[in-house]
């Protein structure tokens, strides 16, 4: 009967904590005991095989699964990190400033590259670049453009056909949109020329990869801006209508990382769920996640783990870009 | 006499001991120096990137449509990336009101006249280093002072350090090593001279006192100086008792002498028994006298040769050959036989006259100890060392006395009514010695004693 009150009062307690999740799965519930949690952005049909590996390997161990956007982790995360075990999001900064404000547990004992990883508590494990997908249909007879500078070009000429019909992510919502977005801006004043003619076209924005492909897909947009290259992907081999454009001039490639909570109480379940995704995204040859593995050569191109991702999560700065942006983009 | 020194403690020792533990305390204060110097240098390294970062914060500070921003320019945070993924926490601040970054990270104090302050203090349980600057904006009407405060963990200096000290320690052990043998060998050079003459010492002869000539280090010749005074005191000393002796003993016996010849005489014409007795004891008292003047004579004669010895090729057999000769009337008197056996010519570099008196000597008290009617065996031989052996048929010498039977003056417990003044002996092993040879007593199984010249 005790049991089942602290049951109760244990469920009450979790729903208290009501989350809107974008995605929740337990695997392996079988398992007795506290479910590894962990909180990630990445879709969940793209980690699963992941975690169904580890759990295979691990059956004494549930792993619960949650979904939400990358700004949305770094908030929920700071609010309670001792709510969640592993946290993984393909916003770098945020996870960076994770680390560096000491959320994170270090690991000494994973072996990972020294570019792959930060203060031994923050592990890249894939190598993502930021894409920039067209829908083949709407660019019918128009030539596919090779450079940013092209795209600019064939939208400002064409408003008739792109006017409502381009999309990117809303950096206001997004983590990773915003990583994207600072990134480019770094690399080339182009960037700001591209938001401008967007913001002209009436630019529609989104939470989310996903969202924006699947508008994508039935046609709703022409073009996606800053996609994530492994959801794209993963829906172009599936047959899809789109191009992923080939650029010429600049690509931003993030890493996606995972950290393990520094008030996780379950330390040595969480690390090795950590190694086990670690080894399975290094590991090439058994390699069947649809997650792209991390480049071995340390791909130079990729954003790096170091304290400069951080410089853009000012406050100050963030806001000043943000304004920016909105004069950029959003031209009512 | 007591020969072994009181030791107290080791020069060799002292020596090493002061300057293995003055290279012990140097090394120590060698890596002490080492350290702090390189915690002095690694730490203004850490310092100036911190000012430098801090430095571009500063500069993308302006006013904006009248408000103050701050850009952080992207490098500085970059240029704060180290090795060992350092943690980097920043605080803005305007006229003391926080603007961005970690609030409880506060402004250092005492940061007056606008120059950077530095600190090393505890922020969320870490040792970090701080940096506080601060910058004066002027706008078209206000004025407005942005202040910023960064701070940096110090895992890569912490590295770094231990680095160092392990170089350092490395570098302190190398030198302490290095100073260890140095010590030794410096010791050893030192003390080397001392022991050379200690050495040399040891090897003299008993009768070398002559003055040491080696030169020596300048320390040492005071030493040496007093040593060759004292020799040469002893030395002379030595001689003038030794030309006393021989003087007394040549005064002595000329009278003797002639009191001899007067008691010879007057024992020829005294009739009564018991004068004769008397007299006759007079001229064995008078006998024994002579003889050993004679003796003293001998040895001072040979204590002088021994020193100078003059070695010529000459035949044991024929000098031994010589020496039977002259003894035969003596030996006949006793009855007693002198039989030569072994080789027929044995050949050495001696002095001649010595090895004579030695011989002499010896078979003189062979014929002594040996009992009338006896047979005293004397042979020469070469091998394996030349040697001269003299035995005969007498009582033998006493087992607890034979090794002190050749010391001066010393006679055996058997010789009481013998005439001998215990410097027989005593002159062939001075003789032996003085050619590098023994003197070795032992008595025949058969019966009598038997005494060896080897040499």
């Amino acid at each position: 009967m005790r049991y089942l009150i602290a049951l109760i009062l244990g469920f009450l307690a979790s729903t208290s904590f009501a989350q809107e999740w974008e995605d929740q799965r337990l695997f392996n519930d079988g398992a007795g005991g506290d479910a590894l949690r962990v909180l990630s952005s990445t879709d969940t049909n793209l980690f699963a095989p992941l975690i169904e590996a580890y759990v295979a390997e691990n059956p004494d161990t549930a792993v619960e699964y949650l979904v939400t956007g990358t700004a949305d982790i770094d908030g929920l995360f700071r609010e309670a990190p001792e709510r969640f075990d592993v946290v993984i999001s393909s916003a770098m900064d945020l996870q960076l400033k994770l680390a560096n404000d000491g959320f994170a547990l270090a690991l000494d004992d994973v072996a990972h590259p020294e570019w792959a990883e930060w203060r031994n508590s923050l592990f890249a494990f894939t190598t993502e670049p930021a894409a920039i997908v067209i829908n083949t249909a709407a660019f019918e007879g128009l030539p596919v453009p090779s450079s940013r500078q092209d795209l600019i070009g064939l939208l400002r000429d064409r408003p008739d056909l792109f006017a409502g019909r381009v999309g990117t992510y809303d950096i206001r919502r997004s983590g990773l949109g915003y990583l994207f977005a600072t990134q480019d801006s770094r690399a080339s004043e182009t960037y700001w020329r591209l938001m401008e003619v967007m913001g002209g076209l009436d630019v529609r924005l989104y939470c989310c990869s996903g969202d924006m492909i699947d508008d994508l897909t039935d046609g709703t947009i022409a073009v996606a801006y800053n996609v994530l290259g492994s959801y794209a992907e993963a829906r172009v081999e599936s047959g899809e209508r789109f191009k992923i454009l080939d650029l010429s001039d600049f690509e931003t490639t993030m890493m996606r990382t995972a950290l393990v909570s520094k008030e996780t109480t379950q330390v040595a379940e969480a690390a090795s769920f950590l190694r086990a995704v670690i080894a399975y995204q290094s590991d090439d040859a058994s390699n069947a996640s649809p997650l792209p593995t991390l480049a071995q050569d340390g791909d130079r191109g990729a954003i790096p783990l170091d304290p400069a991702t951080m410089t853009f999560l000012d406050s100050l700065k963030r806001k000043k870009f943000l304004e920016e942006w909105e004069d950029a983009l959003i031209q009512n | 006499m007591q020969t072994d020194a009181v030791v107290s403690g080791s020069l060799r020792n002292r020596l090493v001991l002061i300057l293995i533990g003055g290279a012990a305390v140097l090394a120590i204060f060698l890596f002490f120096a080492v350290r702090s110097y390189a915690v002095q240098v690694a730490q203004r390294g850490q310092d100036n990137i911190l000012l430098a970062s801090v430095t571009s914060m500063l500069d993308a500070a302006a006013f904006r449509d009248g408000v103050a921003e701050v850009d952080i320019p992207y490098a500085a945070f970059s240029m704060l990336n180290t090795p060992a993924d350092d943690r980097v926490f920043y605080a803005i601040y305007q006229d003391d009101t926080f603007l961005s970054g970690y609030n409880d990270l506060g402004l250092l104090g005492e940061n007056q006249g606008g120059q950077p302050s530095f600190q090393t203090r505890d922020y969320r349980d870490t040792s970090v280093r701080e940096v506080t600057a601060s910058r004066t904006l002027i706008g078209a009407d206000q004025r407005t002072e942005i202040q910023i405060a960064l701070a940096q963990t110090q895992d890569a200096l912490a590295d770094t350090l231990d680095q160092i000290s392990r170089n350092a320690a490395l570098l302190g052990l190398g030198f302490f090593a290095l100073a260890v043998a140095l010590s030794i060998w410096a010791t050893q050079a030192t003390i080397s001279p001392l022991s050379r003459l200690t050495n040399s010492v040891t090897r003299r002869g008993p009768q070398d006192l002559s003055p040491f000539t080696k030169p020596v280090p300048q320390e040492m010749a005071p030493l040496v100086t007093s040593l060759n005074s004292l020799m040469g005191r002893l030395d002379q000393s030595l001689s003038q008792s030794e030309d006393f002796i021989a003087e007394a003993a040549h005064r002595v016996r000329t009278p003797l002498a002639t009191v001899r010849s007067y008691a010879e005489a007057t024992l020829l014409r005294v009739n009564k028994e018991e004068n004769r007795e008397a007299m006759r004891s007079m001229v064995k008292a008078i006998d024994e006298s002579s003889r050993a003047a004679g003796q003293l004579l001998d040895h001072a004669m040979i204590t002088f040769r021994a020193d100078h010895l003059e070695r010529e090729e000459l035949d044991l057999v024929d000098l031994v050959r010589d020496l039977i000769l002259r003894l035969t009337p003596v030996a006949d008197m006793k009855d007693l036989t002198l039989d030569l056996r072994g080789e027929d010519t044995v050949t050495y570099a001696g002095d001649p006259i010595l090895l004579q008196n030695a011989l002499r000597n010896m078979i003189d008290n062979a014929m002594k100890y040996s009992p009338a009617d006896g047979a005293i065996e004397i042979s020469v031989r070469s091998e394996p060392v030349v040697a001269v052996t003299v035995s005969d048929q007498g009582p033998g010498f006493p087992l607890d006395e034979i090794e002190t039977l050749t010391a001066r003056f010393t006679r055996g417990r058997n010789a009481d009514n013998t005439i001998g003044s215990g410097l027989g002996l005593t002159i062939a092993q001075d003789v032996a010695t003085a050619h590098g040879g023994e003197i070795t007593l032992r008595n025949r199984e058969e019966g009598g004693a038997c005494v060896i010249l080897s040499l």
